[in-house]
């Protein structure tokens, strides 16, 4: 096929540049509500920009706008590259760049008016639901469309967790978003009482498992060998842990609902998955980590390098956390902690928003063909920036959390609680200015790569013209 | 009740929930090699130009953190519950978890508080060690409306003046906290009209001797004599029966602005006080009337 001789990369250039502002968008709310924790007066009482309705826009614009669009364009960037062929559909593929920036856009607007199903992670509201739905199912039109005219013989790794990424998130927002509408703003969901807490969580802790996991999995699987120029690190192994991964995070929902009115059994179920899942995790850790053995080397000057194994390291350590705060009783501690958002950011920020950074400095030159990216020095100073701000702001979660935990527990001789609950917040605060500070940190970090990628893409050339190898698959 | 509708779903989920565990081990087992000595290859597979594949064998230490995480989950299941309904040896649940801190609390705190409950509450009162008890009990339940140092909010009443809604003595501050208190101020605006509230908010003012219109609160005298003084008394003292708040004094429950009153009078207001006798025993709101008696007694 002639026509097909080169490679989409424009959806990939708009995903990538949308990564970077939603990037800066969604931080820039975070660090507004991390400073109403620091100064509750801060908004001046104006109803849009309450703490309530600002918290579920953060969460919606860093989780499904920056880590989405981050998603959307390394996949669609690896899956051609991998697949030897060009991407399935170009107008399909249009239509989910338009359709998602329309549903974040949607989601800028409904937040802050109120409108909510009042689900954590997926609280816009069903028409928008309806929407995120035709979007998805053309992402995975597009997305399988392109492993199904592949003219390599094999499916590459990455593409496998892509794929579960795409397929599990469809089933997870179509049953959790299941709603009955009572007008265009409101509708009430489909389940009731615990059944309904069981469904959300299920969802939510696979919303970790599949949008932040086994995606940003699939951009590690191509960026690292391909930065560090090493074969990845044990084919057996990417076949264990992926299958294994995708088997046990299904079940990990039920230890979000610990010693609450769901059954014992189901919370046990929930707690013992979520420790078979520290296995599986860390075995993207280690393929990912092992592939640098024989490029260390490379780690001392290459920033990019730096980004994507801390975020590994950072990957690896929030998934020995998460199992141990699975155990009931170490979440009898950590439940409805400071420590729990510790546990989110370093995950976040720590894996989820450092290894797509480094993946878009990887992408932009070669999608606006520059040699690289404009000031190399510009991207260390970022990485250290960032990880500065993420190592200030979990640590200063953990603190605060294991404080609380412990000062809400505490008792005096006589039974009554030995602190008020004011008394445990007013605590939290210089943790929660120090957590304010990483917040700034991580976000500045985000409006130096804003400068670096834009004096980088001014006046270049869009590269469309990308040739797919004449012989696919070749064997090295 | 039984999670389970029939003895099918039990076995059901039992069975999934073991196989699946047991199938994860069955799994790695499956798929592992040994470490050949020697040169490892790639897969040979290639894409991208360069993209290639070690065929390593699995990192033992990794194989053995999962397959101790089975074989933790397996012993878990017999020990606990988890497997369907079966309750597991140890018999542990979490509501009998909790029922036994309850009989340990109840048994080591208990004591300690209904030593107070032989005591009248003026000796409560007076009792430094009760004192303190009392007031960490009122930080924890009652410091969110009526604040940590009891100094009350808009609509929650301070309770460290000698101003009192329903009466101040030590048995009626017990009754209000044990049953709780429902303080209605009828809505007056239909009646008295836009023009008749501002007259009666003017005379009330003038009743305290706060800054007023003379000649408002001259047309509204009457009309609160018709409507306001059976609850608030004709001298608008207030009723301790009723909880009508005392007029005549500057405790201002809802604001002392004219529109803060105007609104009071023209929509009314509903001020509840929970009932604390089914949450809290009998001893601990002893403790905790003797406590907000004595935050002004003295005053």
């Amino acid at each position: 096929m002639e026509a097909q001789a080169t490679y989409n990369y424009k959806v990939v250039r708009q995903f990538s540049i949308m990564t970077v502002v939603w990037g800066i968008v969604g931080m820039l709310v975070g660090v507004i509500i991390a400073a109403q924790l620091v100064w509750p007066d801060l908004t001046f009482g104006i109803p849009y920009l309450s703490y309530g309705r600002l918290r579920p826009l953060h969460t919606n614009a860093v989780i499904f706008a920056f880590g989405g669009s981050a998603l959307f364009a390394t996949s669609y960037y690896v899956v051609q590259r991998t697949c030897h062929t060009r991407l399935f559909g170009d107008g399909l593929a249009a239509f989910t760049f338009w359709g998602w920036q329309v549903v974040i856009l949607l989601a800028a607007i409904t937040l802050p008016l109120g409108f909510t199903s009042a689900k954590e992670y997926a609280e816009l509201e069903w028409p928008i639901d309806i929407l995120i739905t035709l979007v998805w199912v053309t992402y995975a039109v597009v997305f399988f469309g392109t492993i199904m005219k592949r003219k390599t013989p094999h499916i590459y790794v990455a593409n496998w967790f892509f794929g579960a990424f795409i397929l599990t998130v469809a089933l997870l927002h179509v049953v959790n978003s299941a709603a009955l509408p009572v007008n265009l703003f409101k509708s009430y969901s489909a389940y009731a009482g615990v059944q309904d807490a069981m469904v959300q969580w299920w969802y939510g802790h696979n919303a970790v498992g599949f949008f932040l996991t086994a995606g940003f999995l699939g951009m590690m699987y191509y960026f690292v060998p391909k930065q560090a120029g090493r074969p990845v690190y044990s084919y057996r192994l990417s076949v264990v842990h992926f299958w294994a991964l995708i088997f046990t995070y299904m079940w990990a929902g039920p230890h979000h609902l610990h010693y609450t009115a769901l059954p014992d059994w189901t919370q046990s179920i929930g707690m013992l998955f979520s420790l078979i899942l520290l296995a599986p995790s860390w075995g993207g850790m280690i393929n990912g980590i092992m592939t640098l053995s024989g490029a260390w080397h490379k780690l001392r000057t290459d920033p990019i390098l730096k980004f994507l194994v801390t975020s590994l390291s950072f990957y690896g350590m929030s998934t020995f956390e998460g199992p141990m705060m699975a155990i009931k009783s170490v979440n009898a501690l950590s439940h409805y902690t400071d420590w729990t958002v510790g546990h989110v950011h370093s995950g976040a920020l720590g894996w989820v928003a450092m290894v797509s950074i480094g993946c878009i400095y990887y992408l932009i030159p070669r999608l606006f063909g520059r040699e690289q990216m404009y000031s190399i020095k510009l991207i260390t100073a970022h990485f250290w920036i960032a990880t500065i701000g993420v190592v200030l702001y979990i640590a200063a979660m953990w603190i605060a959390g294991v404080a609380e935990g412990l000062m809400w527990r505490a008792v005096n001789p006589d039974g009554t609680l030995t602190y008020s609950f004011a008394e445990a917040v007013k605590m939290t605060y210089p943790f929660l200015t120090i957590r304010l500070l990483g917040g700034l940190m991580f976000l500045s970090g985000m409006l130096i790569m804003a400068y670096n990628v834009f004096k980088t893409v001014v006046g270049a050339k869009a590269v469309n013209d990308a040739a797919i190898p004449a012989v696919a698959g070749a064997h090295a | 009740m039984s999670d389970f509708v029939s003895g099918f779903w039990n076995l059901w989920v039992a069975g999934i929930t073991l196989v699946s565990i047991i199938g994860c081990a069955v799994f790695l087992k499956a798929v592992s090699i040994k470490r050949t000595s020697g040169q490892v290859d790639t897969t040979g597979h290639v894409w991208d130009g360069d993209l290639a594949e070690w065929n390593n064998p699995l990192p033992a230490w990794w194989s053995w953190l999962f397959y101790i995480t089975v074989v933790f989950s397996l012993v878990y299941l017999v020990l606990y519950p988890g497997l369907g309904s079966f309750k597991g040896i140890w018999g542990w649940s979490s509501v009998g978890q909790w029922e036994g801190e309850m009989k340990h609390a109840a048994e080591t705190y208990d004591p300690i508080f209904n030593k107070f409950l032989q005591q009248d509450l003026k000796t409560v009162a007076a009792d430094p060690e009760a004192k303190q008890m009392g007031q960490r009990l009122f930080v924890t339940y009652c410091s969110q409306c009526h604040g940590s140092d009891a100094g009350g909010a808009r609509g929650f009443p301070s309770l460290s003046d000698k101003d009192w809604l329903y009466g101040g003595d030590p048995e009626t501050i017990k009754a209000s906290i044990l049953n709780g208190r429902t303080g209605i101020m009828p809505p007056h605006g239909p009646v008295l009209g836009d023009a008749g509230v501002k007259e009666v908010a003017n005379y009330v003012f003038s009743l305290s001797g706060h800054k007023h219109d003379a000649s408002l609160a001259a047309a509204g005298k009457p009309k609160f004599d018709q409507t306001c003084a059976a609850c608030h008394m004709p001298e608008g003292t207030g009723m301790h029966a009723l909880g009508a708040p005392n007029l005549t004094d500057k405790v201002w429950l809802y604001g002392s602005s004219e529109a803060a009153v105007i609104e009071t009078i023209a929509k009314g207001r509903n001020g509840v006080m929970p009932a604390w006798k089914d949450f809290l025993s009998e001893a601990k709101i002893h403790l905790l009337a003797a406590y907000v008696y004595g935050l002004s007694e003295g005053k």
